[in-house]
């Protein structure tokens, strides 16, 4: 069975954050909210952030896509969750570069946690959106659009 | 099934090759075609030997390419029997056939409060140029339901066509459900209203005989891609009177009578609609591409295609979390088949059929008002064409059930 090779895009963390998903609510006080789609296959994420003195002091999300979609939001959450606006947008370029292959040293990938799994997503070209949506979704919420 | 359509699979040398370690299984047909080796060959014939601009080089190879351009105009008109070849006018495909009518009769056709009626089956491109034509002219967009096992409704077509309909347009065969409208029945009712009726025919000319005459249709849209010719060649056809009322959508080389310094009069239909240089070598290989599909006969391929329905369709239903979009049943199905997997999200399901070597479609297939209209935000999307077979058929039963292994569902 040559599903095999999937192993290496599912591995179990991937499937634990997709199954039961780390803050997938809505916010009671967000600072700002954001909805990025993608259109060529419908998934949808709405990011909702609450920033306190250039801290991401709550985030969470909601909307719906695929096993990697989900996945990639529920472990973007928890790496940004509490740090600077700074450091998660320093995060959002490690995972950018990450995906696509360009390397980073140990030390900046660790900073990603659970998300620095998604590397993997490399191999399967078709599926780097899936799991930059929500990265995407965030360097808006933060004020940086695509051209930054 | 018919063994003679093993040999075809020859002709594809495409189909054979290993992905990720498995042989191909190409079923994401209703996307684009393979094309044979015979519509390959041509092109570089064309190109090796006959190559030159159409229409305006008095030359002997500009004689052979406008010669070869016009014979393959006849042959796109016999093939659909249409009563003239001057109804034929090449475009880059649907879209543009469909933006095209848009532009021209649409524009100079609906005014405010006229009705302009399509499905909820729709492609975008049969959906979209009519949604904006209808707020640039506040027109009324009206959109057919239907039935409970995705056929189009065609009683509520009787309410929503009405003397106030202008123009109706509508898909013959559905991308995503794979049923093929009564198109001839919604011409009689179009037509009984004054209204105008356009046919999407993207997934119908390459599965199913076509016969423009009989439906009735006054505009038929399609692309040459899907039946076995090369991207970026289709077809707008016309009735002639129709035709000949519009305005051009274009202006540039020959497509004028006469261009003086303050106004220009326009060639004749066909060639009113085709400004600029043509996509010559698209023609010539859609040429090829309907001989190859005459050898074979398009009522032999709908036949095939419709033995390959029976033979996966129940094997599809009897898969525990698997539920298809569409009929249930083969009666009015053709060879596209729109599924999920409960608890796996289409994407993921491509992805891992894709580890089998099996090529098919997750997304919203450009219709998400119907995946709206379904309740899903996408489908997973197998098409199979003539070359495909029972193996190809085992092999996504196969791949299906690694993915529910493989996801524990
Ligand atoms: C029903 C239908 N209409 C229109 C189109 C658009 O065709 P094209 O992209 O060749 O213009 C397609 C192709 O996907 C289709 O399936």
């Amino acid at each position: 069975m040559s599903l095999a090779g999937l192993d290496n895009l599912y591995r179990e963390v991937i499937l634990d954050h997709s199954k039961n998903p780390h803050h997938k609510h809505t916010l009671d006080h967000a600072t700002d909210k954001i909805t990025l789609k993608n259109p060529s296959c419908g998934d949808v994420i709405n990011l909702e952030i609450e920033l306190n003195d250039g801290k991401v002091t709550d985030i969470g999300f909601t909307g719906e896509g695929c096993t990697i979609s989900q996945s990639s939001a529920s472990m973007m959450t928890d790496a940004v969750l509490g740090k600077s606006v700074k450091d998660s947008l320093e995060m959002a370029h490690i995972f950018s570069d990450m995906v696509i292959g360009k390397k980073h040293s140990q030390t900046d990938l660790a900073k990603l946690g659970d998300a620095a799994i998604l590397s993997s997503v490399m191999k399967f070209p078709a599926r780097i959106k899936c799991a930059t949506l929500c990265w995407w979704a965030l360097r808006k919420s933060l004020g940086e659009d695509e051209n930054d | 099934m018919d063994k003679s359509f093993q040999k075809i699979r020859n002709d594809f040398p495409i189909l054979n090759q290993r992905i990720n370690n498995e042989p191909l299984v190409y079923l994401d047909n209703a996307a684009t075609s393979q094309k044979p080796n015979q519509v390959i060959n041509e092109l570089v014939r064309y190109y090796q030997n006959d190559n030159a601009n159409t229409r305006r080089s008095v030359h002997t190879l500009g004689e052979r390419a406008t010669e070869e351009f016009e014979i393959a105009r006849k042959k796109v008109q016999v093939f659909l029997n249409a009563k003239d070849s001057r109804e034929i006018i090449f475009t880059k495909g649907t879209t543009d056939s469909l933006n095209l009518i848009a532009s021209t009769y649409g524009e100079e056709n609906i005014q405010a409060g006229d009705e302009i009626v399509i499905s909820y089956m729709e492609h975008h491109s049969n959906l979209i140029p009519w949604q904006q034509l209808a707020l640039r002219k506040n027109a009324v967009l009206k959109y057919i339901g239907l039935t409970k096992d995705g056929q189009l409704d065609m009683e509520d077509a009787r309410r929503k066509i009405t003397d106030r309909t202008k123009l109706v347009s509508i898909t013959h065969v559905s991308n995503v459900l794979g049923v093929t409208n009564d198109v001839k029945k919604l011409a009689i009712i179009a037509h009984s209203h004054n209204a105008v009726i356009i046919a999407d025919g993207a997934q119908a000319v390459a599965n199913i005989p076509v016969d423009l005459q009989d439906l009735n249709v006054d505009f038929y849209a399609f692309s040459g891609h899907k039946m076995m010719g090369p991207m970026g060649i289709g077809v707008l056809y016309g009735k002639y009177d129709l035709l000949k009322s519009m305005s051009p959508n274009q202006y540039g080389g020959e497509m004028i009578d006469s261009v003086k310094k303050y106004h220009s009069t326009w060639a004749d239909v066909p060639f009113k609609f085709e400004a600029g240089t043509q996509n010559v070598a698209g023609v010539i290989g859609l040429s090829k591409a309907i001989d190859y599909l005459n050898d074979i006969g398009m009522k032999n391929i709908s036949k095939y295609e419709n033995e390959l329905v029976k033979y996966i369709l129940p094997k599809l239903l009897k898969i525990e979390g698997l539920t298809v979009y569409g009929p249930q049943d083969t009666k009015n199905h053709n060879a596209v088949i729109s599924f999920n997997l409960n608890g796996i999200h289409p994407h993921d399901v491509a992805t891992a059929l894709d580890m089998d070597g099996v090529a098919v479609r997750a997304g919203h297939h450009c219709a998400q008002p119907l995946m709206n209209y379904l309740g899903v935000t996408a489908t997973v999307r197998a098409s199979f064409y003539i070359y495909n077979n029972q193996f190809d058929a085992d092999q996504l039963i196969k791949a299906i059930y690694d993915t529910k292994e493989f996801f524990n569902v």
